[in-house]
């Protein structure tokens, strides 16, 4: 057997900004320089400071920031607006600043030099805070104010290797250059870790990504991370495809309608499941979607509303025109909203904030209303990959969550411009059908997997009291609805009436008929019991008519001397027999 | 003004009233800073007639007055006065540039 030995995992110095320390396994490389390259604007400085503050605050290192661009007063100033107080830090000589300052025309150099200034001053600072982070941003500037780039190349070599000897975990931040990765090529340098930060912006809409370019000696994220600033600083979020192996639960979530649920076996959807409702204009996604939300108000649930399309004061206004009060929802806590414009951000901004209000609110239902609009803010496959995602994360939370979309005009009702309809559980089609000249709305569930579903399109109408869905009627024509369907009614109700008032006349005359039979019935019982008297009469009459014979036979017997007894006997034994029956 | 700095005052002119003020950055007796402070003299004896003081700050001594003039290379020498404030980095072995650094004569390079 061979034997390895496990050698410490490389020591890590963790920045305490949430989803960093994730993608890089623990923070970044103790006692060395990283570099973090970025274009203006890009995030540079802000993630640096937080590294320091964090670092300050968290973990209790304390940190120099070497600022070659901002004065001290500058950055507190900037930071402040994100709730830090750099002032009060470094009066508790947790934070020290220096502002290094060089301006080229100020400056003439004539022989050799070094740059032992900066080494004192930063070896100053170090000394005063007990430092063990820190932060040169951006070092570069030392190109653009000295002339001398081979003392500057040497000096800098220098420098990384003496904040590596004193075990310093710092932070160099560069440009981003043309044809190299710094402009001035600082990752020669600077090569245990590169963290490149980038702020693109596509359609006038600007995204911030982050990536772990290398990390020697650690394993680490790869992707393109999109990052908020925020004022409660920065969140990397780490969001990749979870994959599929989310549980799926049986539990099942009442739809917020009651005949609705009944069309998906009489108890609605699964919890968990990923709902859409798709419709052209006006279909009423939006108030089916908020109809779920309010009955899992109602069940003490939380729930989460992300409109893209209308404020949370309107969307409140208008479903309070269908009977909902959602804004006992939000005054109780059970329900947030969140509001934002499509265009506002990019699609992935967009998705980082959701993922973090998601985790934030911890919704055990959400709705985003609508998807289709985030197209705005992206091409189609951006917004499949951003869906794909979120459903991906959204199920692993187990959230049940309905997305409407809207079907424009032309197209195909059973297409979503998102095409996404393949990420989703159940599939929810509203429709305006204009028929008798009116239109009226339609809902069928497409597809609904894990259950029995019903395949009968409803029409279903708002009332002040909620959303209700009608009786069907089919004509000749299909489905009626609308004025339609109230003709059918009543025609319904008039023949009902009708064949009512038929069955009525029929029981009436079958009645007599059965009575007259029964007079007869009667009559005839009345002379079959005639009869049977006259019978009677007539067979005792016989009777004694023959009784009177044999007597009389037996008297002139008796008279004769002659035996003729037994032939009366006879007669008369066969009539008692026929009389006892 | 710290008190622990080494003051030389211009050879043997009593002056009237210093009219340059220069103040010369160093870390320790380094070559470079020595060859500084050899240059910056024989130019100010030549150049500047005794009106001059020299302050020369070692930063090994003092490392927390770096930050105040922006001392970045070593060595560096400030002009404070007259204003404004001029700042030349080196060992100060290429005299004319000096010269012109400290505006003693006018620059006739080009600006870069």
């Amino acid at each position: 057997m061979t034997n390895i030995s496990y050698l410490e995992p490389l020591p890590k110095s963790p920045t305490g900004i949430k989803g960093l320390d994730e993608i890089t396994y623990g923070g970044l490389p103790k006692g060395r320089p990283t570099l973090l390259v970025g274009g203006a604007g890009s995030g540079k400085t802000m993630l640096a400071m937080e590294f320091l503050v964090r670092g300050a605050t968290q973990f209790d290192e304390p940190g120099v920031f070497v600022s070659f661009q901002e004065t001290s007063k500058d950055l507190a100033a900037n930071f402040a607006s994100r709730g830090y107080n750099l002032n009060e830090l470094i009066a508790e000589k947790k934070l020290y600043i220096d502002h290094v300052h060089i301006e080229r025309s100020e400056i003439e150099e004539t022989g050799e030099y070094d740059l032992e200034g900066l080494f004192i001053r930063l070896a100053h600072a170090v000394k005063v805070t007990g430092a063990k982070r820190v932060v040169l941003d951006t070092i570069e500037a030392l190109f653009a104010g000295l002339t001398n780039t081979a003392i500057l190349r040497a000096e800098l070599r220098r420098l990384f290797a003496w904040l590596k000897d004193r075990d310093l975990t710092a932070i160099i931040t560069g440009e981003r250059g043309d044809t190299t990765l710094t402009r001035y090529g600082l990752e020669e340098y600077v090569a245990d870790c590169v963290i490149v930060l980038d702020n693109r912006v596509v359609d006038q809409i600007s995204t911030r990504r982050l990536r772990i370019l290398k990390y020697r000696g650690s394993q680490h994220g790869t992707n393109e991370y999109p990052f908020l600033i925020e004022n409660t600083g920065i969140t990397v979020l780490p969001i990749t495809s979870i994959g599929l192996n989310h549980d799926a639960l049986t539990e099942r979530i009442s739809t917020g309608i009651e005949r609705l649920d009944n069309m998906f076996e009489g108890k609605g959807y699964y919890r968990g499941s990923s709902v859409l409702i798709s419709g052209t204009a006006g279909t009423g996604k939006s108030s089916i979607a908020a109809a779920f939300v309010d009955a899992a108000c109602r069940r003490g649930e939380r729930a989460l509303y992300f409109a893209f399309e209308e404020s949370p004061s309107q969307i409140i206004r208008n479903m309070r025109s269908i009977g909902m009060d959602l804004q006992e929802h939000v005054d109780n806590g059970c329900l947030t909203f969140h509001a934002s414009r499509p265009t506002a951000t990019g699609l992935e901004t967009h998705l980082a904030q959701m993922f973090k209000i998601v985790m934030d609110v911890m919704p055990s239902v959400l709705v985003v209303d609508p998807i289709s609009n985030l197209i705005a803010a992206g091409n189609i496959s951006e917004v499949k990959s951003m869906l794909t995602r979120l459903v991906d994360f959204l199920k692993t939370n187990h959230t049940t969550t309905i997305f409407t979309s809207l079907t424009s005009g032309g197209d195909s009702l059973e297409q979503t411009e998102v095409g996404m309809s393949s990420l989703m559980d159940t599939w929810i089609v509203l429709r305006d059908v204009e028929r008798g000249g009116e239109r009226n709305r339609e809902i069928h569930v497409l597809k609904s997997r894990g259950m029995s579903h019903s395949n009968q399109l409803r029409e279903f109408v708002f009332t002040p009291q909620g959303i209700d869905l009608l009786d069907v009627y089919t004509g000749p024509a299909g489905m009626l609805t609308g004025t339609a369907r109230v003709a059918q009614e009543a025609k319904e109700k008039a023949e009902t009436l009708s064949r009512q008032q038929e069955i009525e006349r029929k029981k009436r005359e079958l009645e007599r008929k059965r009575k007259a039979l029964q007079a007869q019935v009667e009559a005839l019982c009345a002379e079959m019991g005639t009869a049977e008297a006259e019978l009677d009469v007539l067979l005792t009459e016989e009777k004694s008519r023959l009784s009177l014979l044999a007597d009389e036979e037996v008297r002139m017997g008796k008279l004769r001397g002659a035996d003729v007894s037994s032939r009366v006997d006879n007669i008369s034994k066969k009539d008692y027999q026929e009389e006892s029956k | 003004m710290s008190n622990e700095q080494t003051k030389s005052k211009g050879a043997t002119h009593e002056a009237r009233e210093a009219k340059w003020t220069l103040r010369l950055y160093v870390a320790g007796q380094t070559p470079k800073s020595l060859a500084a402070f050899e240059n910056l003299k024989k130019i100010a004896e030549e150049h500047l007639q005794g009106e001059y003081t020299i302050e020369i700050i070692d930063l090994l001594e003092n490392p927390q007055l770096a930050e105040g003039d922006q001392i970045v290379a070593i060595p560096t020498l400030v002009r404070k006065l007259p204003e404004p404030v001029k700042k030349i980095i080196g060992d100060l072995s290429n005299t004319e540039r000096v010269l012109v650094g400290l505006d003693i004569i006018p620059s006739k390079r080009k600006q870069c």
